[in-house]
């Protein structure tokens, strides 16, 4: 959605939205009528014509190497969406120029700016329930519910299908806040309503650090009202479950250090989300813009959600895909 | 409009703190019934405003208000459009034209249908009208003295700086419905300063106004001053903190704030409605 991340540009103190390039005329038309920036159908003569510092790649994935390979190829810091690219060596060389220009790359898995991912991941990190043994990451949501009109998201050749769409976050998730992905096993890759691409994502997966665990992710699940994300923990001292509205933690012997008691506690996003200065569909969207933002403003380099990170899923993605039967 | 205005989360599965309360309303108000009795129960507390998306199913509960005129004739419905999921989804699976397509009437692609010549000509403002009478249709004979655009469009078009849409919003919804146009937004300040560079005056503004300063884009303080010394008619909403504040002090808080002409919750059972009613009435003197 290029119109979000458009609004929120614009609304940034320290952004200066100067153009815009989309495909639909109806959509440039708008923005030219009643907006304030440049529109553009050819993003060559975007980036050419302005002195540009940043750009944000919000297109279906197969435009995106050409896109941002353009961009940092002249000094410019690039936000990226997600799924990040469409083949391994497309993602290769995304990173590669990014590092190579020293310039900021960001994708937006936007599940790294929420409150309560953020908090699990503290809580893995100083062990809280002791020797994790198990995990399961899901995610539904009513994505496709019947058989419809084709469009790029039917297309796994253009980056569809819920594996990309949707289990790429999940992926990205666990490999945040719990460990990188090492292998998969056991893939089930289950056709619902679609024709061309998968609806449904099932397996088994082995971390670096030795912990293995479930990935369920379903996106013909009518019975959510939207994407729902979450992350289940067990260890030897407790339990956690993780969405991105609430925390579930039980524990087996209180906490004093982070007020956690023994037994269950609640934790919810109203009191783990820092304020933004301006809020379009939720904190974390903001959030991550203004994020890629400070690392241009401070040169930071090694920043959180980097292309780096993103090629990793976009491998296990690819390991996930070549262990289906 | 009424101190009091009940909202509709409830009903529709919308639950900001939890996935799972959510799942569990929606499976409680699978039915019209379920939905009408929980209406009835605030009705019969003093609460004659109900505010509401433009949710499919409240086409159901409209039939029922129309079939009943003595009962609900006091009654008043605030609409909020649009219900933002139906149109997200549509343009996901079918891209902007296949989304436009589906809701403007008549075939887009000709110039012989109002939707069509809209499109053709690129007329923004006439397609944006006939979008509202789509989404108004369903409330046909019930009183909408106030009708609102939800937060997510308002605060999308706010930081894309169109303020000559809220301009064309206005004046429609003035002309053509004789009703109120109303706002919601998570950036109260933002939207006030560009309704007023607009030329829009004393606007009615629903936003997130809680002591916790969730949703609050700016802050409390800011806020607050914004409420005591700028002239709008707030609508607070949220004012629990989805959960994360004590009915007694969130309800205290907001009563707090004088220039608060309404306060919008939602709840599902007798005691829960009539604890919030009292306790408003309780604050306000």
């Amino acid at each position: 959605m290029g119109l979000s991340h458009a609004s929120i540009i614009n609304a940034h103190n320290d952004l200066n939205l100067v153009a815009v390039c989309d495909s639909s005329t109806l959509i440039l038309e708008a923005m030219k009528k009643y907006g304030s920036y440049k529109t553009y159908s050819d993003y060559k003569k975007l980036v050419d014509e302005n002195d540009l510092e940043a750009l944000f790649v919000a297109t279906p994935t197969k435009f995106h190497a050409d896109m941002v390979v353009y961009a940092l190829e002249r000094g410019i810091h690039v936000f990226c969406e997600k799924p990040f690219a469409l083949t391994l060596e497309q993602g290769e060389k995304m990173v590669e120029v990014a590092t190579r220009n020293k310039l900021v790359n960001q994708v937006g898995y936007h599940n790294r700016f929420i409150g309560t991912f953020n908090f699990m991941k503290k809580l893995v990190e100083q062990n809280i329930i002791g020797n994790i043994y198990h995990f399961v990451g899901e995610a539904y949501g009513p994505v496709v519910v019947k058989s419809k009109e084709s469009t790029w998201r039917s297309q796994s050749s253009e980056g569809g299908g819920c594996l990309f769409d949707y289990a790429s976050h999940v992926i990205n998730l666990i490999e945040y806040t719990i460990d990188e992905i090492k292998d998969v096993d056991g893939v089930m890759l289950k056709k619902i309503f679609s024709r061309g691409v998968e609806d449904a994502v099932y397996c088994g997966m082995y971390l670096n650090n030795g912990l293995s665990g479930m990935l369920n992710v379903n996106w013909s699940e009518e019975t959510y009202r939207k994407m729902s994300t979450q992350i289940t923990l067990f260890g030897t001292q407790g339990k956690i479950i993780s969405d991105a509205q609430e925390m579930k933690i039980y524990l087996k012997k209180e906490n004093t250090k982070l007020e956690l008691e023994k037994g269950w506690n609640m934790r919810y996003i109203t009191g783990l989300t820092d304020p933004v200065e301006f809020n379009l569909r939720g904190e974390e969207y903001s959030a991550q813009v203004d994020y890629f933002t400070k690392c241009i403003q401070s040169g930071k380099t090694d920043n959180v959600n980097s292309f780096e990170s993103a090629l990793r899923t976009d491998k296990v993605i690819e390991l996930i895909k070549n262990k289906s039967h | 409009m009424d101190r009091i205005l009940f909202g509709d989360n409830q009903f529709f599965a919308v639950n900001h703190l939890s996935d799972e309360k959510s799942r569990a309303q929606s499976i409680r108000f699978e039915k019209n019934e379920a939905i009408i009795n929980v209406l009835d129960i605030a009705l019969d507390l003093g609460i004659k405003t109900f505010m509401c998306t433009t949710h499919d199913r409240i086409a159901g509960i409209c039939d029922h208000i129309r079939a009943n005129p003595e009962r609900y004739k006091e009654y008043k419905i605030f609409p909020s459009m649009p219900y933002a999921h139906k149109y997200a989804n549509a343009v996901t699976e079918l891209g902007i034209i296949g989304a436009l397509k589906e809701y403007l009437p008549g075939n887009i692609f000709s110039t012989m249908a109002k939707g069509g010549l809209a499109y053709a000509k690129k007329d923004f403002i006439a397609m944006m009208e006939l979008l509202i009478d789509a989404e108004m249709k369903m409330f046909r004979g019930i009183d909408t003295p106030v009708i609102f655009i939800q937060n997510v469009l308002t605060d999308l078009i706010l930081g894309l700086g169109m303020k000559d849409i809220f301009l064309a919003y206005h004046q429609y919804i003035i002309k053509k419905y004789n009703a109120e146009p109303g706002y919601i937004t998570m950036n109260l300040i933002r939207l006030l300063d560009t309704l007023e560079s607009v030329g829009i005056k004393n606007p009615i503004i629903c936003s997130s106004i809680n002591k916790f300063g969730f949703r609050m884009s700016g802050g409390t303080d800011l806020y607050e001053k914004t409420i005591a010394e700028r002239k709008f008619r707030p609508i607070a909403m949220q004012v629990l903190a989805a959960g994360a504040i004590r009915p007694a002090e969130a309800f205290e808080y907001v009563c707090g704030q004088k220039n608060i002409e309404s306060i919008l919750f939602g709840a599902s059972t007798h005691a829960h409605i009539k604890e919030s009613r009292d306790m408003i009435h309780k604050y306000s003197n």
